[in-house]
């Protein structure tokens, strides 16, 4: 690297170049500040997920509820399993990431390679159990019904398990909805897909389901949400309830306000985007240790470089897993 | 940078050292939050639950291992560390004031029932 610099004649003088007061090269330190904005660009995010929570914190959706799924075990009430798997994945890939620098030090060429693509397909794994989670998020479980306010309300039975709409509807065989489409109006313009029930369907089959009763987005003191009387479920139902939510999206939310998806989709997007990316550059950095680039080198920096970036989307990861999942 | 290769021992030991020590926290982190201890939830301290509080403390915690062990932060100069790590929560410290309290405000402006919001 020395051999490209041309001198100046300013070597001496304090300010004439040449000495690193940090003591790091200039690499390095701008893969430093680079992260540090970066850091400041999540924090961004996730204060504006606070403020978002702050404003509506006697109804903002309860984490453990939304995320509870686990591959293979249908049904079955997992509440964080799985992203605390996730989260040790990272950990894990992090670990591999800092050992393939501590054997880059020791210019251990095997070594490298070897934790690299250990690190690497943490690195996959984890993406892909990021879209295993946006998929079940979309997808939904039970569904809800939406109110003219914009207002979610959940089923439950009377001993407060959750009921999907399927279990509720009574479907008209007599009106079949036809879905509007782009050859169909003069304006060429589409509708979006209907919803598997009608409002009228799930009214129906609500009042005729004496057990039933309505869950609003509203915690009570305890934190749990508000359950209504019968009652009130059925004047809710019948003045209110408008449409039905099956899933999630960026304006409509099965689990409460739409909000709580657009956060979730744009922070763990975001964050999933740094995670595909540091594969990609680990994946660049990994073709290179087995070409032997850095063996001609004779430093491992650029396997330290891509280190700090990898050790940091870990380091997000473990905030956003505090305040999506935990609190 | 030759000099890289030459001073630096082989600290394996502490990595794992490290490792163990993020999983033990993860792990009292999840199972706090499936248990949820009903004292912690019902204590508050400044307006936050008891709970919450821990969790951000031990998420801090393991950041600062994350930052200092596994980035090699401990082994850099004063000055690189203070230029990220003080700017950066100074930064972060002031936005999270800033924004929480706004949103508090919004949240009393909505509960004081000017405007209805529940139909």
């Amino acid at each position: 690297m020395e051999t490209a610099v041309t001198k100046t004649g300013t070597e001496d003088k304090t300010w004439g170049g040449g000495n690193q007061p940090l003591k790091v090269s200039y690499g390095k330190m701008m893969m430093w500040f680079f992260i540090l904005s970066d850091a400041l660009t999540f924090s961004g995010f996730l204060a504006s997920y606070g403020f978002s929570r702050f404003k509506f914190i006697d109804s903002w959706p309860i984490a453990d509820e939304v995320f509870n799924h686990f591959p293979f075990l249908h049904g079955v009430d997992a509440p964080m399993y799985y992203v605390a798997l996730m989260t040790f994945i990272l950990i894990f890939s992090s670990v591999t990431m800092v050992l393939a620098v501590d054997a880059g030090h020791h210019m251990k060429q095997k070594k490298v390679i070897f934790y690299m693509f250990l690190t690497i397909i943490g690195g996959a794994i984890f993406v892909g159990s990021q879209a295993w989670e946006w998929k079940n998020f979309i997808k939904g479980e039970y569904g809800a019904v939406e109110t003219k306010g914009g207002q979610i309300l959940q089923f439950v039975d009377g001993e407060g398990h959750r009921v999907g709409l399927k279990d509720i509807a009574i479907i008209n065989t007599h009106k079949d909805r036809a879905q509007h489409e782009r050859k169909n109006g003069i304006w060429f313009k589409k509708e979006g897909t209907l919803p598997t029930y009608t409002i009228e369907e799930i009214r129906a089959g609500f009042a005729k389901r004496k057990d039933l009763l309505i869950r609003t987005q509203t915690l009570t003191e305890k934190g749990q949400k508000t359950i209504l009387s019968r009652t009130e479920s059925l004047k809710r139902m019948q003045a209110d309830a408008i449409g039905i939510v099956e899933g999630a999206n960026l304006t409509h939310n099965e689990y409460g306000t739409p909000l709580f998806a657009n956060f979730f989709f744009f922070i763990t997007g975001f964050h999933g985007f740094h995670v595909f990316s540091g594969v990609i550059i680990n994946i660049i950095i990994f073709i290179n240790v087995i070409l032997g680039t850095y063996e001609r080198r004779k430093n491992y920096e650029m396997v330290e470089k891509v280190g700090l970036y990898w050790h940091f989307v870990d380091l997000v990861w473990v905030f956003v897993f505090t305040f999506f999942y935990l609190v | 940078m030759a000099h890289d290769t030459a001073h630096h021992e082989s600290n394996i030991g502490r990595i794992w050292k490290v490792f163990i020590l993020l999983s033990v926290v993860t792990i009292v982190e999840v199972i706090l939050g499936i248990i949820k201890p009903a004292f912690l939830i019902e204590t508050t301290l400044i307006s936050m639950k008891l709970l919450n509080w821990i969790f951000i403390i031990l998420t801090i915690y393991k950041a600062y291992y994350i930052t200092w062990a596994f980035m090699h932060m401990e082994g850099e100069t004063k000055g690189l560390r203070r230029s990220v790590v003080w700017t950066g929560i100074f930064l972060i410290c002031y936005l999270i004031f800033i924004l929480l309290t706004e949103g508090d405000y919004v949240y009393e402006v909505f509960k004081s029932g000017y405007v209805a919001w529940d139909f």
